[in-house]
């Protein structure tokens, strides 16, 4: 048997023209951890998808070879056998159950046909002292904090004679001492022959842990790291993280007028009442009329929860600080108010609450703005299929008619139906949250186009944008956000990808 | 594109809203060979319609509330309970008719907005909330009338509401004469807003139907009006329960198709958050459905109670189920954002002719229970299948 305990050649995986792989290699030593690094979307998540079965055999192309013989995995449980195990960033556990229980759910300890709760009991605690959890078995889930309950999560996996573990960005919800536990706990594993891959984008950890560090870069391995050699520094990490080159897909824009500030908010914040944390720290922010504002982070930093605090707080925040707009102190109380106070907001998950997928593409366009096709309250079916089909022609949404149903267009002329409806609300000030996501090239340059042309009408864009790439391409000035907070701001002249990824990862 | 091939798109385009349709005219078809042409008779047809008013009403409140992705288990006691007080106001308290049937129709109204107060605002799952307000109003109910029984109402006017038909005028050859009139008029009427639909069309110059095939639907919809109304005026004419049966479609039918709040409530029920995003306020839509609910509860319960002529203590029992299930045949969806008022409607004469044609023919009450649960079963199961191959 060879040294490694997996090797994954030639993977490629692609979704409906998207290529999320290609061709991507990662060899796993027997008793290593190993740590899989990239920006957003570089792959990762796939990867691992891949590996643990989520993506069966026969969807992807290339081989997955573990403890020495080509796997064919169907589903998760298959690879569950194998001894692989994932921990995916959202906890998969039952909040309402005990400890004892989640760890043992699908795997209970029976004797005959029945369950024996005692001997599971036992087993549980077993599995807590190897995780060095002590919590009574019987607790319920949700009372554990965030970090305990990542230590279950681990039990459970060990309850399954795990042999590969692989973790998900483990330390994101975590505070610093939550994520020193963790991290000497998976050094404690390795002691014990377990093999661990763990996806960071915390590169101080990274430093801390690796034995390897692979990095991915746009659905490619770029190269992989080894501890062994003299130690991985951050900055040769960062450097293979972002190291392509910006290419010629950002438009040109002229004539730069940028005016009076717009927007402004000073020592705002967000609690958020269901997840018990504040999401949105004391920031201060500020955008001008023609402008467009980046705002670069990773996953979690508070971005979006930032945006929703400004467009009318939907997700009712407890929200603190001034937002001032054109000079006024504003309040907004419902989307409505800050719908009709000129802001409009395109969310990042367009299939989950931005777009209406059964309904036809007149119906989605005209959604925020009734008004503009009724009178009293009575619409006029015409109008709207005229307005629509304007909009079908100006932003090119490719589609046989207006009529078509939303549901079945592609990604790239899904978000032109979202951004069509917002332009149809004659907006002041546009927040677009990840405006590329999931869109091939040729989209991603006539959403940008027509990101300019709102900017030449005299809008202004907040973008919040995950590809470093497009915040550098696309915007007048760039902000920075980690943890809630305002990590940095810098005008674009002064910025580059080192910089922001610098920030964004301390 | 030629005629056939025109016809054959629209019905494959369509299938899914045509469905129903075709399968009424099937069991209509069905029942009127079996019993000899005895179920397309105009008194049987008039009765059927009467004695689907009750539940069609209820169905078209329903098939809102499930389109917003909830549910109302209430309704049918609501019914009851508010046909015992209408009862009780007509026969005990002697108050007139006028005032009775409108003040029925607000406390249907207040009762729903109660039960929108424990979904919207305190966001209670619909199921629970208005399995607790059934039970209440089924309490109420068995209070109201326990000392009385039945409570038997005398009011002509009140009980015309469930019986009586529009004035005759006069007979032409044994046809209602105000019946054929009003028949003609539908007739005109829905002429008239085709043709001023295509002329909006053709002004906004967008592409219209081919003249064969806009002819084609205007000589189907008006033969069938015609022949409703040819059959109807050979027995007694309209009857004031289609009247009110046909006003609560029409208005609904508008309301849902062609003003903004029709619009907000399909955006809320297929995608609230959305909606939500989209400045639709998502509280105030799902009070507007349910007080609607209540109101046409209220309706339902005063048809019963004057089709009865009587309050009874049982009044109302399953009638929630019945408008769940013809929502459901009319082509309502689970899922939420989907459904159509006609549908209900339709949904509702399918379970009625079903009823009624199985008692003609004679058929146990048992078999009138497998046979209609199969019709539920086929509608949605034919609902899952063409919606899977449109996506």
């Amino acid at each position: 048997m060879s040294e490694y305990i997996l090797e994954m050649k030639g993977i490629s995986k692609e979704f409906t023209g998207v290529k999320a792989l290609s061709d991507v290699n990662f060899k796993v030593k027997k008793g290593e951890i190993h740590c899989l690094i990239g920006e957003n979307g570089a792959g990762k998540s796939t990867l691992m998808k891949v590996l643990s079965g989520v993506y069966p055999h026969g969807t992807y192309d290339g081989d997955i070879i573990y403890e020495g013989e080509v796997q064919k995995f169907s589903n998760i449980s298959d690879s569950v056998k194998a001894g692989i195990s994932i921990i995916h960033q959202e906890l998969a556990l039952f909040p309402d159950l005990t400890v004892y229980e989640n760890i043992f759910a699908g795997n209970e300890v029976k004797r005959g046909a029945f369950v024996d709760w005692n001997q599971t009991v036992v087993e549980a605690q077993k599995m807590l002292k190897k995780v060095n959890l002590k919590v009574n078995p019987e607790t319920l889930v949700k009372d554990l904090s965030v970090g305990r309950q990542q230590l279950v999560e681990i039990a459970k996996a060990l309850s399954k004679e795990v042999k590969l573990l692989i973790l998900d960005e483990p330390t994101a919800a975590l505070n610093e001492d939550d994520s020193e536990n963790l991290l000497e706990l998976l050094k404690g594993l390795k002691q014990e022959g377990i093999t661990c891959i763990m996806i960071s984008h915390k590169l101080k950890e990274v430093i801390s842990i690796a034995d390897k560090a692979t990095v991915l870069r746009d659905g490619q391995t770029i190269c992989t790291l080894d501890a062994a050699d003299g130690p991985i520094s951050e900055s040769i990490i960062i450097q293979n993280m972002v190291g392509r080159e910006i290419k010629d897909i950002y438009p040109k824009r002229p004539n730069k007028k940028i005016g009076e500030k717009i927007l402004e908010l000073k020592n705002w914040s967000a609690y958020d009442v269901e997840l018990v944390r504040e999401v949105v720290k004391d920031v201060d922010f500020h955008i001008k009329k023609g402008e467009i504002v980046g705002i670069a982070g990773l996953m979690g930093a508070g971005r979006t929860e930032l945006a929703l605090s400004i467009f009318g707080n939907p997700k009712s925040y407890k929200v603190q600080g001034d937002l001032l707009l054109n000079g006024n102190k504003r309040k907004f109380t419902h989307t409505r108010d800050a719908i009709k106070a000129g802001i409009a907001y395109v969310t990042e998950d367009r299939k989950g609450n931005g777009l209406f997928l059964l309904q036809d593409i007149k119906s989605n366009v005209s959604a925020a703005n009734l008004k503009g096709i009724s009178s009293n309250g009575i619409l006029n079916g015409n109008e709207e299929i005229k307005v629509a089909t304007e909009y079908k022609k100006s932003i090119n949404i490719k589609a046989s008619s207006v009529e078509q149903n939303v549901g079945n267009l592609s990604g790239g002329n899904q978000q032109k139906v979202s951004l069509g409806k917002w332009l149809f609300v004659g907006p002041k000030l546009l927040i677009l949250d990840e405006p590329t996501r999931g869109i091939d090239v040729g989209a991603k340059f006539e959403i940008y186009t027509i990101m300019n042309q709102m900017i030449n009408e005299g809008l202004s864009i907040i973008m919040i944008s995950s590809e470093l790439g497009e915040v550098l391409g696309m915007s007048d000035r760039v902000y920075v956000m980690g943890e809630g907070r305002i990590k940095g701001e810098m005008a674009i002249e002064e910025a580059s990808q080192e910089k922001i990824m610098e920030l964004a990862t301390h | 594109m030629g005629f056939l091939t025109e016809v054959k798109t629209l019905i494959k385009d369509n299938i899914r809203d045509y469905g129903m349709y075709i399968a009424l005219v099937v069991i209509l078809l069905t029942f009127t060979i079996m019993t000899d042409g005895l179920f397309m008779s105009s008194r049987n047809i008039s009765n059927l319609l009467d004695s689907a008013g009750y539940i069609a009403v209820l169905a078209v409140g329903m098939t809102l509330v499930i389109v917003i992705r909830h549910i109302d288990l209430s309704v049918g006691f609501a019914a009851g309970f508010l046909g015992a007080i209408a009862a009780i106001f007509l026969t005990q308290m002697g108050v007139s008719v006028y005032i009775t049937v409108p003040a029925i129709l607000i406390f249907g109204i207040v009762a729903g907005l109660f039960n929108g107060f424990l979904i919207a605002q305190l966001g209670i799952p619909a199921f629970v909330a208005t399995l607790a307000a059934m039970l209440i109003f089924r309490g109420a109910l068995l209070r109201v009338t326990e000392q009385t029984g039945t409570i038997i109402v005398n009011d002509d006017k009140f009980n015309a509401l469930g019986n009586g038909f529009i004035p005759s005028l006069m007979e032409v050859n044994g046809l209602h004469l105000l019946s054929l009139i009003v028949g003609l008029i539908g007739i005109l009427l829905y002429v008239y807003s085709e043709f001023s639909n295509r002329r909006n069309k053709v002004k906004y110059k967008f592409d219209v139907p081919s003249k064969g095939i806009f002819a084609l639907k205007l000589v189907l919809v008006s033969a069938v009006i015609a022949y409703i109304t040819w059959i109807l005026a050979g027995y007694n004419g309209f009857s004031w329960t289609v009247v009110i049966m046909l006003a609560v479609v029409i208005i609904y039918h508008f309301m849902t198709t062609k003003t903004v709040l029709g619009r907000h409530i399909y955006a809320v029920g297929s995608n609230p958050e959305a909606a939500h995003l989209s400045g639709i306020n998502v509280k105030k839509i799902t009070y507007i459905v349910f007080g609607s609910m209540g109101m046409l509860a209220a309706l339902s319960g005063i048809l019963f109670t004057s089709r009865l002529q009587s309050a009874t203590t049982t009044a109302g029992t399953l009638f929630e189920l019945d408008a769940i299930a013809a929502a459901y045949v009319g082509g309502v969806s689970s899922a939420g954002g989907v459904g159509k008022v006609t549908g209900a409607i339709i949904g509702a004469i399918v379970m009625a002719s079903l009823t009624n044609g199985m008692n003609l023919l004679g058929v146990g009450i048992s078999y009138q229970y497998i046979i209609r649960g199969g019709v539920l079963a086929a509608a949605v199961i034919f609902d899952v299948m063409t919606r899977r191959k449109r996506g």
